[in-house]
């Protein structure tokens, strides 16, 4: 994570700069994933979705007030292991598959930020025709004298 | 719907409004302009005379605003001073005006509608701060005043206006927002409102050092007042137009300084709070250091406007000496001394300025003998002179009387120093003006026409007017002092 | 019946409408027709915003769940009197600064990019909406990322005007993204602290368990990377350039908007999710929130001084000015915190209506630096007008919304015996007074240009961004008279943030 913000502040090359974010970015994300793992939990996934679906369906027709009850309980369960998600129908614990959707997201900002960076760098290449951030100082300070 | 002095009280803000509009477009035209303006300065004082009147029959007219909420409002009431104050400055701007029209004729200045545009939204706010019934009210009409005069002061538009103009404005907006605007709503807070009210509004609010620390922060929030060491932008401010000037110096920005510096004492802070108060005495010792220091520095100028700026530097200091000796004679000088001095020193510039308008000559040295062309105007100047000093039978030597009959205190021995001093300073730097105009042999170089030509007839009649005035104050003291007695009811 | 449904979704719908609108306008080619779009997204932003403002004026706090999933489950939108300011003056600005923006946009921009713009803008208004709507902690980063990215392009459209829009726009993405980072990490934190990422639900949690050592880190986490996207001094680097840079219309929205809104989660995370009072906030407050809002408003006071490019000096007098909303909120109290946001309210006013009068001034005569405004007040005598009234209210002078604000930052800061930070509010006022000044001097001392046969340049303004300057400087003005509006939505915020955590 440090090496990523590290690599931000010290190098002067726009790229390294895009790099170093990246960096940064997906040692959080890492982070995230690793808060979901329950330990001896099964990966969040649904072995048998028919019956699984069978059972939501058949709770929710006894009454709304039912699934608020069972939603009830996971804070009950959570308090005890809070990464954890228990699944009240099944009696099984998963891995909790929040940080993941989180994580998903993340990635889906951290790619669109790198587009946008990318972009941005290739765009100053043809304004200054460098990515070198001491080499665009020079030619802006350059400017400014020959404007006045 | 007939005359009431509520209504008096809206038409006070009102008519110089209305009067701004009609001065803008009217603007193609001068003569009808300039009826506009008198049309205006006219209706203006026979009001404010109206409500003068009622103030003293005893009503007391209010008009709130509006109410911001949170304590915060905006309200209007005339008391004695205010009337007092709104009264002097109508009536002398009625005369200014006259004098202004002649003034800006005779020196075919540029932008001459822009010029009474600003001039007229100065008086409303001149009227707004002689009205204002609380604090902040005033402080608002106080920004206004000096926002409106800045483009008056740098109305000739060269490099040397343009510095006198933001010295000016950053001496006045720096102090008022810096230091007036604190201690506006440090007084809100502890007095939970800013209400001008009879026998002070902060006594018994407030600890002692906080009552001193609030007195600083007025005293010299009030820049307005010209108290060393905020001085400075006043002999700036002369780079204006002469008219300006005499508005400057003699009825509005000024005077509204001195005028809210009495309003504070008076009805802020208590005459009895401030009195026994340790910093007024070092305030009143800084107003007498003002007085000489003002009088010293008028007597090395030789540009006629430059010395009797310096000289309302230490005329003014009069006012906030009185006020922080705080005694009711005092006082009662103080605010007397607003409107001597006001009548006495707008002689002397309509003076400098008809001289000038004639043949643009303002240095003292070269007037020798130019009262062969222009003796009203040279009589009317030693008239005014001599109220300065403070000789009767001129009205300027009511304030002085009655600022030695208040300094009871073993301790005001040096400030009667100060005050004997500065007359005799006052002699020194005035009176040769005059006496040479008279004596003296005209200075005949380079062209005898051109030192000798004739001012404007409108530039005479007004200073003439305001010297006679000064004769007929001295005979209206008392008068004014009984008119005044109410606003120290609730005092000890 | 079918009005009855929009209006019971228009939480959701104040989101989604800009955001898809957004989308829609980037296909429309032409530049006209996806201006003509923006602008009616925007009023249905706007006038949703209103419905959003009236149901929380009538007294109740709306909360709409995504998807109807139940909180604090599924992500919760949550409307009280604190974040309906935010919309309101959010979506609002988006629409002036659209209404403002066409002229400038036509010499700014390439005509071919102003689909895209327009989308971009939208897109970025949807962001900033989101930010204040949501009641879901990790929601806030994607929201606050949405704005974010398209804020970065927004900035660098610049580059037609001046190379430099890109690397501005390039450092702010650099910082922004570690900001964002950093307050992703803080959340992370609090969600392994807690297994919730509902606001309302961690603060339960919270006020359960206690505090430990992880979340003290996600507290800091959370701060610094707030304060990095708020321009917190000495945070604020990114901030002066990008502003200065950017096309008019976009500094003139961001320069009202954008740090406001990360300045309200920083509030929201403050007092709602770590409730005041627990003892390393209160030291923070103390002991770095209080000085660095102190030093923002003189430093940058002073750099603002000595600028000469004008949208420089009003960058660098907006840090200041986050100073100002800073030490509102560090005080801790109902007051002080109701007058910075109050201060919040009118900032977004003044600084947008001088963002805009600046902008208006460079396309008549190409305006960029201080020197250049000479003789304004006689060329364009609407705008020098606007931008002099807009500069006192800057100042806080009474009569203009400036003076409300200051002068109940003042009374908190009495009320809480903080006699320094009113020195402080003096001291930078008397700097303001020195910048603007500077201005108006400018503006009406100096001769104006000349043409050839000596005549003075005369510039007709177009009407458009007039109108929009006119309204917020009226706005100025009417909240001196009347600041009923922003001053009861504060105190309600204040009283429920501070009440509810403090009993």
């Amino acid at each position: 994570m440090m090496t990523g913000l590290y690599v931000v502040i010290s190098t002067g090359n726009l790229v390294k700069k895009l790099v170093g974010i990246g960096l940064f970015q997906t040692s959080v994300f890492q982070l995230y994933i690793s808060l979901s793992k329950v330990r001896g939990a099964q990966p969040p996934i649904i072995e048998k979705p028919a019956k699984y679906g069978d059972a939501v369906k058949s709770a929710g027709e006894k009454s709304a007030e039912t699934v608020t009850d069972l939603l009830a309980k996971i804070p009950e369960v959570t308090a005890l292991d809070p990464a954890s998600v228990y699944d009240p129908l099944m009696g099984v614990a998963y891995s909790n598959p929040l940080p993941h959707v989180l994580i998903l997201t993340a990635i889906v900002v951290g790619v669109a930020t790198l587009a946008v960076g990318l972009a941005l760098v290739v765009r100053i290449r043809e304004a200054y025709g460098t990515i070198e951030e001491d080499a665009i100082d020079d030619a802006e300070y350059k400017a400014e004298v020959n404007a006045s | 719907m007939s005359w009431t002095p509520e209504i008096g009280l809206v038409l006070l803000l009102l008519i110089p409004a209305f009067g701004c509009v009609g001065i803008l477009m009217s603007g193609k035209s001068p003569n009808i302009r300039d009826g506009v303006n008198l049309i205006m300065g006219a209706t203006l004082l026979a009001n404010v005379i109206a409500l003068v009147i009622a103030v003293g029959q005893g009503a007391r007219p209010t008009w709130l605003l509006v109410d911001i909420g949170g304590g915060l409002e905006l309200s209007f009431t005339l008391e004695p001073l205010g009337a007092l104050f709104a009264a002097l400055a109508s009536g002398l701007f009625l005369l200014n005006t006259i004098y202004g029209i002649g003034y800006m004729r005779g020196t075919n200045a540029k932008d001459q509608t822009r010029f009474f545009a600003f001039f007229a939204v100065a008086i409303a706010a001149t009227m707004g701060v002689a009205a204002s019934g609380n604090m902040l009210t005033l402080f608002i009409f106080y920004e206004i005043l000096t926002l409106s005069t800045f483009p008056l002061v740098t109305h000739n538009g060269d490099e040397k206006a343009r510095r006198g103009g933001r010295i000016y404005l950053g001496i006045l907006m720096t102090t008022s927002i810096g230091l007036l605007l604190p201690a506006v709503i440090i007084t809100q807070v502890f007095a939970g409102s800013t209400e001008f009210v009879a026998g002070g509004l902060l006594g018994g609010h407030l600890s002692d050092v906080l009552i001193g620390v609030l007195l600083v922060l007025y005293t010299f929030g009030i820049a307005k007042a010209a108290l060393i060491p905020v001085h400075m932008w006043l002999p700036n401010a002369m780079v204006a137009p002469t008219p300006v000037s005499a508005f400057l110096h003699a009825v509005a920005v000024v005077k509204a300084g001195v005028f809210t510096m009495v309003k504070m004492v008076v009805y802020l802070f208590g005459i009895d709070v401030v009195r026994e108060s340790a910093v007024s005495h070092w305030l009143a010792i800084l107003a007498a250091i003002t007085i000489v220091i003002g009088s010293v520095i008028a007597m090395t100028k030789d540009n006629l406007k430059a010395r009797l700026a310096w000289s309302t530097i230490g005329q003014l200091s009069y006012v906030t000496l009185g006020v922080m000796i705080a005694t009711p004679l005092a006082i009662l000088g103080a605010a007397l001394q607003i409107v001597m001095h006001a009548f006495g020193k707008i002689t002397l510039f309509m003076c400098a300025g008809a001289i000038y308008s004639a043949n643009k000559t303002v240095n003292i040295s070269k007037m020798g003998g130019m009262a062969k062309t222009m003796p009203w105007v040279f009589v009317a100047f030693f008239v005014g002179s001599l109220s300065i000093i403070g000789l009767p039978p001129f009205a300027g030597i009511w304030p002085k009387l009655l600022l030695f009959m208040g300094m009871t205190e073993p301790g005001d021995r040096w400030l009667v120093i100060a005050l004997i001093l500065s007359s005799l300073l006052n002699i020194v730097y005035l009176l040769p003006v005059s006496v040479n105009a008279f004596l003296k042999k005209p200075d005949v170089e380079p062209d005898v026409d051109a030192v000798l030509a004739k001012p404007p007839i409108l530039t005479v009649v007004p200073p003439v007017l305001t010297a006679i005035s000064v004769l007929v104050l001295f005979f209206m003291a008392e008068p004014i002092m009984e008119y005044l007695r109410p606003i120290f009811e609730g005092s000890s | 019946m079918s009005f009855e449904i929009l209006l019971s979704n228009a939480a959701a719908l104040v989101v989604v409408v800009p955001l898809l609108g957004g989308a829609i306008a980037m296909l429309l080619g032409s530049s006209r027709l996806a201006w003509s779009w923006s602008l009616i997204c925007a009023l249905a932003t706007f006038s949703l915003s209103l419905v959003l403002l009236s149901g929380v004026l009538s007294g109740e706090n709306i909360s709409y769940e995504m998807g109807a999933w139940v909180s604090p489950l599924g992500i919760l939108f949550e409307i009280d009197a604190l974040n309906v300011l935010l919309i309101t003056l959010v979506s609002a600005m988006g629409l002036l600064a659209l209404l403002y923006g066409l002229p400038t946009i036509d010499q700014e921009i390439d005509r071919h990019k102003h689909a895209m713009f327009f989308g971009t803008f939208l897109i970025c208004v949807a962001g900033l909406i989101g930010v204040s709507i949501t009641g879901d902690a990790f929601n806030v980063f994607v929201f606050l990322e949405v704005s974010s990215i398209s804020t970065y392009v927004l900035v660098a459209m610049g580059s037609k005007q001046n190379r430099q829009a890109l690397t501005a726009s390039f450092n702010y993405l650099i910082l922004g993204t570690i900001g964002a980072t950093f307050f992703v990490i803080g959340v992370g934190l609090l969600y392994m602290a807690t297994g919730t990422l509902n606001m309302v639900d961690i603060s339960r949690v919270l006020a359960e368990t206690g505090s430990d050592r992880v979340v003290r880190a996600a507290f800091a986490f959370i701060v610094i990377g707030l304060g990095l996207k708020i321009a917190m001094f000495p945070l604020h680097t990114w901030l002066p350039n990008a502003y200065s840079f950017s096309p008019s219309m976009i500094g003139v929205f961001l320069a009202s908007t954008a740090t406001k809104v990360a300045l309200y989660m920083l509030i929201r995370f403050l007092y709602t999710v770590f409730s005041a009072g627990q003892s390393f906030e209160t030291a923070m407050f103390d002991y770095v929130l209080a000085p660095m809002a102190v030093t923002a408003m003189i430093v940058c006071s002073v750099q603002a001084s000595f600028q000469s490019d004008v949208r420089r000096l009003l960058a660098y007098s907006s840090v200041a000015q986050i100073g100002y909303m800073l030490l509102g909120l560090s005080m801790g109290t109902v007051a002080g915190l109701a007058a910075g946001l109050i201060h919040l309210f009118n900032h977004a006013l003044m600084k947008g209506a001088l963002f805009m009068a600046v902008g208006i001034a460079g396309l008549g005569l190409g305006v960029v630096r201080i020197s250049e405004m000479r003789g304004l007040g006689k060329t364009m005598p609407l705008t020098a007008a606007g931008l002099t009234i807009a500069g006192l209210s800057l100042m806080g002078v009474p009569l203009t919304a400036g003076f409300i604000s200051k002068y109940y930052l003042v009374i908190a800061a009495l009320e809480n015996g903080w006699w320094w930070a009113v020195v402080a509010i003096v001291v930078s006022s008397v700097l303001a007074i020195f910048y603007v000044g500077r201005m108006i001097e400018v503006m009406y001392l100096q001769e104006p240009p000349k043409t050839a046969d000596d005549a003075v340049v005369t510039v007709r303004s177009p009407i458009l961004p007039l109108v929009a300057l006119y309204v917020l400087v009226i706005a100025n003005v009417w909240f001196f008279f009347d600041p009923s509006l922003p001053m009861g939505l504060a105190n309600t915020a204040a009283n429920e943030l501070i009440g509810g955590a403090g009993s």
